[in-house]
């Protein structure tokens, strides 16, 4: 689905434009611009009060950025557990560093607060999907399944 | 040796959240039933009678909120599920929402009856796309066998907000706006959602509802502490040997918490420190560790039991750093609306990075105490004020730790 089916599929609902925003992100990863401007017309309102809404949420991200959303646990529980050192980890695995993706375009490296997994710490999300008690050694397997 | 009591996760291991008949099969949707042979002012009083108190964290009398709501004339009503679980340590609504979904509707179902609101939203964290899959496929199978009659639930997910728990910045979301609070008055019991009466409750709050109904307020006002009765859900996290969650009943120490159903600190190490209620919780130290975990225990204790996070430090862990970190939590979750908050956590935590590098002195720590009580009685919602608790917990109860810490 494009992002103007999308939309279009979110228009009727009120409130529905951070419903419309969370599925175009889960297709295209980020907000396109054009897709901002589409919804200011969709759902009626400036495209200033679009921009004023994405760019307050956390998870939403207008530029472009790999199809892999990388995002590692800085909370204190997960502070404490090493997450330092898997941040560290994945910087040197990937060639970038946090708030960068790679320039094949498979991925993209965020921070992130507590995801509620804390029961084993340190953790990581790849695309919303949690691995628990990750460790340096373990970053290079799980993103073999993502290669 | 304390024991667990499972009131709200009744039914946790024991049927398929994905297939309503298991949750029929076992007294499912039988106390909405019920609720709907009552009257509603007698369901309200049910719940006030129970005395069940709020598990988001504020501890407000539930059936007192109701009552607000159902007071207030109109045409429209909500009733809104809080899922927005967010305080760093907590998973306990994830637990409830994994394992038993309907239980939660069942809550929402009764409460829309007792208020007079025919529609309900879950309002789940972005963080849990899992369980956003679950929401929908129950209710997809409630609506189905028509169990909830004409009251319609509807998911909606955040996008990565911590403030968006905060019961008016969620009505902002569900809006379609940015997440920042309201100021109140007017409460969301009389201009909510759209500007509708509207009641916002935590999952786990809505999901000791059924139980009230089917057993009474008489039995779950017997459990646990008398002026905030029933079960707590627990989160460990940090330096224990039993990392896991555990409902008990709201007498329980925070003792047994650690050292039993915890299982005692990790390795031969000692006990230093356990943060209660998340990020926005106090730290508290050896000589409080008899407090039960009840609301106003915790309260007596200048401490906080909040979302019921119990993060546990061992006597290697540096305070200050994880002090640190937890106010560059709040430097990112700040939604910015206010000044004392905005430019507060920023302050706080320049202060705090200060004194973790080395660099602080006496002066850092008063600035740091003057801040915060600033704040506290100054920033807009709960967030703000409890940006400093942390800190100011820890400068009271570690000074040991800052001292040595100072330049
Ligand atoms: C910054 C902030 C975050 C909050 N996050 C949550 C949350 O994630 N879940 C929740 O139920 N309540 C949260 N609350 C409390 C809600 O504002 C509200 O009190 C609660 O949802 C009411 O439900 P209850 O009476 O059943 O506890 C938060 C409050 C603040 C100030
Ligand atoms: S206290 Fe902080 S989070 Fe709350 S309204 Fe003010 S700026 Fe926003
Ligand atoms: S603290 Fe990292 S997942 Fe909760």
């Amino acid at each position: 689905m494009g992002y103007k089916q999308i939309l279009d599929a979110y228009k009727n609902i009120p409130g529905g434009m951070i419903e419309a925003f969370n599925a175009i992100q889960d297709i295209y990863s980020y907000l396109p611009e054009e897709a901002i401007i589409e919804a200011a017309k969709v759902f009626n309102v400036p495209v200033s009060k679009v921009y004023d809404v994405t760019t307050f949420y956390s998870m939403f991200s207008i530029k472009p950025r790999g199809k892999n959303v990388i995002r590692i646990c800085q909370s204190a529980p997960c502070h404490v557990a090493g997450a330092a050192e898997v941040v560290a980890a994945l910087e040197r695995e990937l060639g970038i560093r946090i708030g960068e993706s790679t320039a094949d375009g498979k991925f993209a490296l965020e921070t992130t607060e507590c995801v509620g997994q804390c029961q084993d710490t340190p953790v990581i999300t790849i695309n919303g999907k949690p691995y628990m008690g990750v460790t340096p050694a373990t970053v290079v397997d799980i993103l073999a399944e993502y290669k | 040796m304390a024991e667990e009591m499972r009131v709200v996760l009744r039914n946790y291991g024991k049927i398929n959240p994905l297939k309503i008949e298991d949750y029929l099969s076992v007294g499912g949707y039988e106390a909405l039933k019920k609720a709907r042979t009552m009257t509603k002012k007698a369901v309200i009083e049910e719940v006030i009678q129970s005395k069940l108190r709020g598990r988001g964290g504020a501890g407000f009398n539930t059936g007192q909120k109701w009552a607000f709501a159902h007071e207030t004339q109109d045409d429209q009503k909500y009733v809104i599920c809080n899922a927005d679980e967010g305080e760093p340590g907590t998973y306990k609504d994830r637990m409830l929402m994994e394992n038993d979904p309907h239980a939660i509707f069942e809550g929402m179902a009764i409460c829309g009856y007792a208020i007079g609101a025919n529609k309900g939203y879950v309002y789940c964290r972005g963080e849990y796309p899992h369980l956003i899959t679950i929401l929908k496929t129950a209710i997809y199978q409630a609506k189905q066998r028509c169990i909830l009659e004409d009251f319609d639930i509807e998911v909606r997910t955040g996008a990565g907000a911590f403030v968006c728990g905060e019961e008016t910045a969620l009505l902002e979301s569900i809006e379609g706006h940015r997440g920042e609070p309201r100021i109140r008055p007017p409460f969301p019991t009389q201009k909510g959602l759209w500007q509708k009466p509207t009641v916002v409750n935590n999952v786990e709050t809505l999901a000791n509802i059924p139980v009230i109904i089917d057993k009474g307020a008489a039995h779950f006002a017997a459990i646990g502490a008398p002026t905030y009765p029933g079960t707590k859900i627990l989160t460990l996290s940090g330096d224990v040997n039993n990392r896991t969650f555990f409902e008990v009943p709201t007498n329980t120490t925070i003792r047994e918490v650690i050292f039993e159903f915890g299982d005692g600190i990790l390795g031969d190490r000692k006990f230093k420190a356990v943060q209660i209620g998340g990020a926005s919780g106090a730290f508290i130290a050896a000589n409080d560790l008899d407090t039960q975990i009840s609301f106003d225990a915790m309260s007596a204790i200048n401490s906080t039991l909040g979302s019921g996070a119990v993060y546990v430090l061992d006597e290697t862990r540096d305070i200050i750093d994880v002090t640190t970190r937890i106010a560059r939590f709040f430097e990112h979750e700040s939604c910015g609306k206010c000044a004392p908050c905005r430019e507060g956590t920023a302050r706080l935590h320049e202060l705090m990075w200060k004194l973790n590098s080395g660099r602080g002195s006496a002066k850092d720590i008063a600035l740091l105490k003057k801040l915060g009580r600033v704040m506290s009685i100054t920033c807009l919602c709960g967030l703000g004020q409890a940006a400093p608790t942390a800190i100011l917990t820890t400068i009271e109860r570690f000074s040991d730790d800052y001292e040595a810490k100072l330049m």
